[in-house]
């Protein structure tokens, strides 16, 4: 057997000793039909050369007779790819009722043709891929909606009773994570939340500067400023960039956790995944995303300040004063009011992703991308929501 | 016999006095060994004795700090970027985890290098992709999955599919048997060594199982304090006087792989 082995070693010597991208390029590989009806293979069957091949092959046509055999004798190198092309030929003829051999390869060559024979002859022949029905499919959509808003469900109530619990025994919280996530997901925002609420304050001032100027009400840009940054531009412009910051980041860490068995773990410490991870992270936005809306407000009103100062000649003291009587404070409130819902739906998302994700960790990326796209959705209707309440409200 | 059929071979890999260093750590000190065509060539060690690094400077993965590999006759330092490619597709890769694409199927794992590299018509690659993956023992039935679904053995026996797709003369093997049960372990074993038959491979494999350092290797190299400490036969290891390659074979758990391997030869 060794000796075999040696011989082999030797042919396969003079394909390694040439430079490499010139592999096996000395012949072409070829199927030919003799006028006399043989069939002679050869040249190198290898992988290189098999596009070609199998192009060549669907042209050939076959000798006319009942039995057909291939003289390989002139193989000069075979490899696995080869041979499986050497043998699905062989299985087309022999499906058109022709038995067709292959005869005179050389040993070693041969030595793997069988290998790969043996190989090809225990799979079954291709079978159809099975097509769903579209009534199928529906079924299995339908169905797998229906799991997935039981899931989501489930959390929520898993959460509101771990909610529950940490309200009636504050001690489960986890002091250390819930700081943590403060300095991570507010303290560290602030640069991001200041200077787009800044630019923001900017654009609305400048926007409506044009029409105020047309009608002399230069003053009423303290309206349009303080109003629409209060109420809607900073609570809104806040949330969706923490959405895109922490709330991808809750799902990519609890779904890493998830992948490398660290939720495992903590499940077999005796310790609940709800305390641990998810609750520090809700109280932390839930604390955090008021807090830089209050910021955001300032930041966006200074904006709007500067513009109205440079460009409608409203200088800093006649802005802060009609401030003070057109602002009310509701508008204030309403819109910091509005955050601690977002930064919950944001949290509550964003773990809920990172703990939908299974296996891969292609799936973390899925999933992290999903629960920015599912809570800016969220936030963005439950803003709509509130307006909506809000002006039945009349205030 | 078994150095005799070794030594017929070319050299396909030369590593000439590499060194590697990460910041202040040495992790290879003037390290050169030969492999040769034909052969399983196992590279040996402890853990952080630089083996796993060693395979991904061949592998051009990684740059050493200096030194020169030669591998299939060419300077690695000095390959285009196209005999770079024509070098990727001559050798394949087992990683140590599989490494397999998750986003894909078994079935598409294995076909993706031949779709990639060759122009051969789907219903081509789909037989090859089936045979590579039958050669390997992998279930068929189970060619539909996504790797998450799979088990550990099944892994590393569809990462080896995927590893001989572009049918390789050189296949590395980075801790094939870590983490499988002793009876997946050795048929992993067996399975590398009917492949480097019928295939005609050349393996080189970093382990640090004296199981299938016993079994399948051909010559070992053992990497240690950044040198090698010593290259040859199994056989020859086991007399080696070197201290660190003695407590590595005469240790309890090598003592038992040594009297398993004499038991059964």
């Amino acid at each position: 057997m060794w000796g075999r082995r040696g011989k082999s070693a030797s042919v396969r010597h003079a394909q390694v000793a040439r430079p490499i991208n010139e592999r096996g390029a000395a012949h072409t590989a070829d199927l030919l039909i003799g006028e006399d009806g043989t069939v002679g293979a050869q040249g190198p069957w290898t992988l290189a050369h098999l596009a070609k091949l199998e192009r060549r092959l669907d042209a050939v046509t076959w000798p006319d007779r009942s039995a057909v055999t291939v003289d390989a004798s002139r193989v000069t190198a075979l490899d696995s790819a080869g041979a499986v092309l050497l043998l699905r030929t062989i299985r087309r003829l022999e499906q058109e009722g022709r038995p067709i051999s292959v005869d005179g390869l050389r040993p070693d060559l041969a030595a793997l043709f069988d290998t790969i024979r043996t190989t090809w002859d225990r799979l079954a022949p291709e079978a159809p891929p099975s097509a769903q029905n579209w009534l199928e499919r529906l079924g299995h959509l339908v169905w797998t909606r229906l799991a997935t808003s039981g899931t989501a469900l489930s959390f929520l109530g898993e959460s509101a009773t771990a909610l529950l619990r940490s309200v009636t025994a504050p001690r489960v919280l986890r002091w250390r994570a819930l700081v943590t996530s403060l300095e991570t997901d507010g303290v560290h925002a602030l640069p991001i939340v200041g200077l787009l609420s800044f630019l923001m304050g900017v654009v609305i001032a400048y926007q409506g500067a044009e029409q105020l100027r047309t009608f002399g009400a230069n003053i009423f840009v303290v309206d349009l400023v303080g109003i629409s940054m209060f109420r809607e531009i900073a609570p809104l412009v806040t949330a969706i960039l923490v959405a895109g910051r922490s709330g991808s980041a809750y799902a990519a860490q609890i779904g890493t956790m998830r992948v490398t068995e660290e939720l495992d773990a903590i499940r077999t410490l005796g310790l609940s995944p709800m305390h641990l991870l998810v609750l520090p992270r809700v109280f932390a936005l839930v604390i955090a995303l008021p807090l830089l809306t209050v910021y955001a407000d300032g930041v966006g009103v200074l904006g709007g300040m500067l513009i109205a100062s440079t460009t409608l000649s409203v200088n800093f003291p006649e802005f802060l004063s009609r401030f003070e009587e057109a602002i009310a404070l509701r508008h204030f409130v309403i819109g910091v009011g509005k955050a601690p819902v977002f930064a919950a739906i944001i949290a509550l998302v964003g773990c809920y992703q990172g703990f939908q994700i299974r296996g891969g960790v292609d799936d973390v990326g899925r999933h992290t991308t999903i629960s920015v796209v599912q809570s800016i959705f969220l936030v963005i209707v439950f803003d709509a929501f509130f307006s909506i309440v809000l002006s039945w409200w009349d205030v | 016999m078994v150095l005799a059929a070794a030594q017929t071979g070319s050299p396909l890999i030369e590593v000439c006095h590499v060194c590697t260093r990460f910041g202040p750590a040495v992790v290879h000190d003037d390290v050169s060994l030969t492999v040769h065509q034909g052969e399983v060539f196992a590279i040996a060690g402890g853990n952080g004795s630089g083996k796993s690094t060693l395979l991904r400077e061949i592998l051009l993965l990684k740059q050493p700090d200096s030194g020169s590999i030669r591998v299939f006759g060419s300077e690695l330092s000095r390959l285009t970027d196209a005999e770079t490619m024509a070098l990727r597709r001559r050798c394949g890769v087992l990683f140590q985890h599989g490494a397999l694409f998750s986003s894909l199927t078994v079935a598409e794992n294995v076909a993706a290098p031949l779709r990639e590299h060759t122009r051969l018509s789907p219903d081509l690659i789909r037989d090859l992709a089936a045979v590579k993956i039958a050669l390997t023992g992998f279930p068929m039935e189970s060619v539909g999955k996504f790797p998450s679904e799979l088990s550990g053995g099944m892994r590393r026996r569809a990462a080896l599919a995927r590893a001989l797709a572009l049918d390789p003369e050189l296949l590395f093997l980075d801790e094939p048997t870590a983490g499988l049960d002793p009876m997946s372990a050795s048929a992993f074993d067996e399975l590398v060594l009917s492949l480097k038959r019928s295939l005609a491979l050349t393996v080189v494999m970093v382990t640090h199982d004296l199981d299938s350092l016993w079994r399948i290797a051909d010559r070992v190299a053992v990497l240690g304090n950044g040198h090698v400490l010593g290259t040859g036969t199994m056989e020859e290891l086991a007399k080696s006087d070197d201290p660190v390659i003695h407590e590595y074979f005469h240790g309890p758990r090598g003592r038992s792989a040594m009297e398993q391997a004499w038991k059964q030869k």
